[in-house]
C-alpha cells in the first residue's frame, strides 16, 4: 500500500476491524455507563472523539521531539497522562468561556474523558505500531469515530431494550455485556476488509 | 547513570512545570470573569468575583443560602430565583428544577455560575442568616430521652433572632454518615441572650442527628450552625395567646414565652404542655417561675397516663381534650403549636371547633 494512503487505511481500520473498544475493550466504563440515552451518549462520542485525535497528535509530538531525544520512552505512561488532563482541562475552560452551547453540549463530558482508558490506549498503541504523526492523528479520529459509533448503537439498542422482556437475572449489566460482545462479534464481520497490526 | 536520572528528572519537571504555567495562565486569562455584579432584591449589590458558582460568591458576602450537601449538586436545596442574567440551565441543574422552578427562573445556586452582572431574589430573612462557629457550653438531660445542649457562640459571637425561629445544626462525618449532614432544631434561648443558643433534642432511634447528639457530643466541642430560619414566632398583636407542646416541641415555645417575660409584653398566655407520664416532663419549675414574672401566664402540664408513682395532681387526659376543657380564649386568641404532626393536626381541628380562625394558628411540625 502507498504511504499517501496508509493513513486513510489506519482510519478505517481503526472504526471498524480495530475499533478501540469492540476488540481490545478499551474505554468500557463510560461505554456502559453513559449509554443509556443516544442524545448524552452522541455528547459523549463526539467529545471522545475530538479529545482522542488531538492527544494522539500531541503525544506523539511530545513522544517524537521529548522523549525519544533523551530516551526517556518508559516515562511515556506518565507524560501521555499529564498532557491528556492538561489538554482536557485546557480544553473545558475554554470552552465554557467562549461556548455555552458547546459547553452545555460536550463540556460537562470532559471530567469524564480524562479518566478514560480508550484516549491514553490510542496513544500508547500509536507508540508500539511506530506511526508517523499524519498516521498517529488518522489514528486517533478513526479510534475516537469507532468508539462513538459503538456507544452510539449500544444507547440505540439498551433504549429499546427498556421496553423489551428480559430474564430477571440478565437485567441491568448482565445484558449490556451481552450485547457488547455480539457487537464486538458482529464488527469481526469487518475483518479481512483492511488490517493493522 | 546519574546523568540520566538527572536528565529524566529534568525533562519530567520541565514538561509539568510547562503544563502547570500553562493552566496558571489560562486561570488568569481564560478562567478570569473579572467582577461581576450581584443585585438582590433589587436593591443591595455585591461586587463578586466572575466564574465562581453563586451559592459560592453569595457565601463569601456573607449571605447563606441553606444547602446540605455543601454545593455538590446532589441534594438541590440551595434554589435561588435569577431573575436577571441568568442564561440556560446547564445539565446539571436540571434534575431538580420543576417545570414550574423552571418558568420562574429558580436556579440551583451551587451550579449556576456567576459570569456577568446578574440580579437575584431570594426571601428577605435570608440576610440575617450566617453560618456560626460555636462551642457546647453544657449539655443536660432534661428527661430519660431529652437532652438541653447550651451552645456558646464563637465566630460570630451574637446572633440576632426571633424567638420561636430555628438553626440547622451540622452533624460532622461519623459512624452513621459519611458526609456532613444538616437537621432543623428549634432554638429554646431567649433572643436577648445573644451569645448562646439553646437547644432540646429528643434521642430518635438510628436518627443521624439525634444519636451523634446523644452519644458523641462532649461538652467543648465544636458546633457549626447556620440559621435562624422560619416564620414560627410570636405575631405582634394584643390578642391572649394559646400555646400547646409536646416533647421537645417545649423549645420554641419556652424561647416565645422567655421572651414575653424579658419584654415585659402584658399579654394573657396559656401553655398546655401534653406529657405521658411524670417522666416525660420536664423544665417544670422554670416554667411556673415565669407565672409570677408574666403579667398572666399559666402553665398547664398534662399527663395522658399517669403512673401510680408519678402521684400526680394536675391535670389528666390527651392534651387536646384537656386544651377543649380549659381554651378559653379561644374565640378571640392565638394559637402557637409545636410538637408531631399528629399532636398539632389534632390540636387545630380542636381549636377551630372552639372558634379559632385558622390563620390566627401558627405551627411549628416536626418531620
Amino acid at each position: 500500500m502507498s504511504d499517501i494512503f496508509f493513513p486513510l487505511a489506519v482510519f478505517f481500520a481503526a472504526v471498524f476491524t480495530n475499533n478501540i473498544l469492540l476488540t481490545n475493550y478499551l474505554g468500557m466504563c463510560s461505554f456502559l455507563s453513559v449509554s443509556k440515552e443516544l442524545e448524552t451518549s452522541a455528547g459523549l462520542g463526539i467529545a471522545v472523539t475530538f479529545v482522542m485525535a488531538v492527544t494522539t497528535a500531541l503525544n506523539w509530538l511530545v513522544y517524537e521531539f521529548v522523549l525519544v531525544p533523551f530516551q526517556l520512552e518508559y516515562l511515556r505512561f506518565i507524560v501521555f497522562i499529564i498532557v491528556i488532563a492538561a489538554f482536557v482541562q485546557l480544553i473545558e475552560m475554554i470552552i465554557e468561556r467562549y461556548s455555552e452551547g458547546l459547553y452545555f453540549a460536550l463540556g460537562i463530558f470532559l471530567p469524564l474523558i480524562t479518566v478514560n482508558c480508550a484516549i491514553l490506549g490510542a496513544s500508547l498503541f500509536m507508540v508500539i505500531r511506530e506511526y508517523t504523526f499524519m498516521t498517529s492523528f488518522f489514528f486517533g479520529l478513526g479510534s475516537g469515530l469507532g468508539w462513538f459509533l459503538a456507544i452510539l448503537a449500544m444507547a440505540g439498542i439498551r433504549q429499546r431494550l427498556r421496553t423489551a422482556k428480559i430474564p430477571a437475572g440478565l437485567e441491568g449489566p448482565g445484558i449490556s455485556l451481552v450485547i457488547a460482545g455480539f457487537m464486538a462479534m458482529a464488527f469481526m464481520g469487518f475483518n479481512g476488509m483492511i488490517t493493522i497490526s | 547513570m546519574i546523568a540520566t536520572l538527572l536528565v529524566s528528572v529534568l525533562i519530567i519537571t520541565a514538561i509539568a512545570v510547562l503544563l502547570a504555567l500553562l493552566m496558571v495562565i489560562a486561570d488568569a486569562t481564560v478562567g478570569n470573569y473579572g467582577t461581576s455584579k450581584i443585585t438582590i432584591n433589587g436593591d443591595k449589590v455585591l461586587e463578586v468575583q466572575g466564574g465562581q458558582p453563586l451559592l459560592k460568591a453569595l457565601n463569601g458576602e456573607g449571605v447563606f443560602i441553606p444547602s446540605a450537601c455543601g454545593g455538590r449538586g446532589s441534594c438541590g436545596l440551595c434554589k435561588v430565583k435569577v431573575v436577571e442574567g441568568g442564561g440556560n440551565y446547564l445539565p446539571t441543574e436540571l434534575p431538580w428544577i420543576s417545570a414550574e422552578e423552571k418558568a420562574q427562573q429558580v436556579r440551583l445556586s451551587c451550579q449556576f455560575k456567576v459570569k456577568n452582572d446578574i440580579a437575584i431574589q431570594i426571601p428577605e430573612e435570608l440576610f440575617s442568616v450566617k453560618q456560626f462557629t460555636t462551642k457546647v457550653e453544657s449539655l443536660r438531660n432534661l428527661t430519660h430521652d431529652i437532652k438541653e445542649v447550651r451552645l456558646k457562640l464563637i465566630e460570630p459571637a451574637t446572633i440576632e433572632m426571633k424567638a420561636g425561629q430555628f438553626i440547622q445544626f451540622q452533624v460532622p462525618e461519623y459512624e452513621l454518615t459519611d458526609e456532613p449532614v444538616y437537621r432543623a432544631y428549634s432554638m429554646a434561648s431567649v433572643p436577648s441572650d445573644v451569645g448562646h443558643i439553646e437547644l432540646e433534642i429528643r434521642l430518635v432511634p438510628n436518627g443521624i442527628c439525634t444519636t451523634y447528639v446523644h452519644k458523641h457530643l462532649k461538652e467543648g466541642d465544636t458546633v457549626i450552625v447556620n440559621g435562624p430560619y422560619g416564620d414560627f414566632f410570636l405575631r405582634n398583636t394584643e390578642r391572649p395567646i394559646i400555646c400547646i407542646a409536646g416533647g421537645s416541641g417545649m423549645a420554641p415555645i419556652k424561647s416565645i414565652l422567655l421572651d414575653m417575660a424579658d419584654k415585659g409584653s402584658a399579654r394573657k398566655a396559656r401553655y398546655f404542655f401534653g406529657a405521658r407520664s411524670a417522666r416525660d416532663l420536664f423544665l417544670l419549675e422554670e416554667m411556673q417561675a415565669l407565672e409570677s414574672k408574666m403579667a398572666d401566664f399559666k402553665f398547664i402540664p398534662a399527663l395522658s397516663e399517669p403512673q401510680p408513682e408519678d402521684n400526680w395532681k394536675g391535670e389528666t387526659g390527651l392534651i387536646t381534650d384537656v386544651v377543649r376543657r380549659m381554651a378559653e380564649d379561644a374565640p378571640e386568641g392565638e394559637a402557637y403549636l409545636c410538637g408531631s404532626p399528629g399532636m398539632i393536626d389534632a390540636c387545630i381541628k380542636v381549636l377551630r371547633e372552639l372558634g379559632m380562625p385558622e390563620e390566627r394558628i401558627y405551627y411549628d411540625k416536626f418531620s
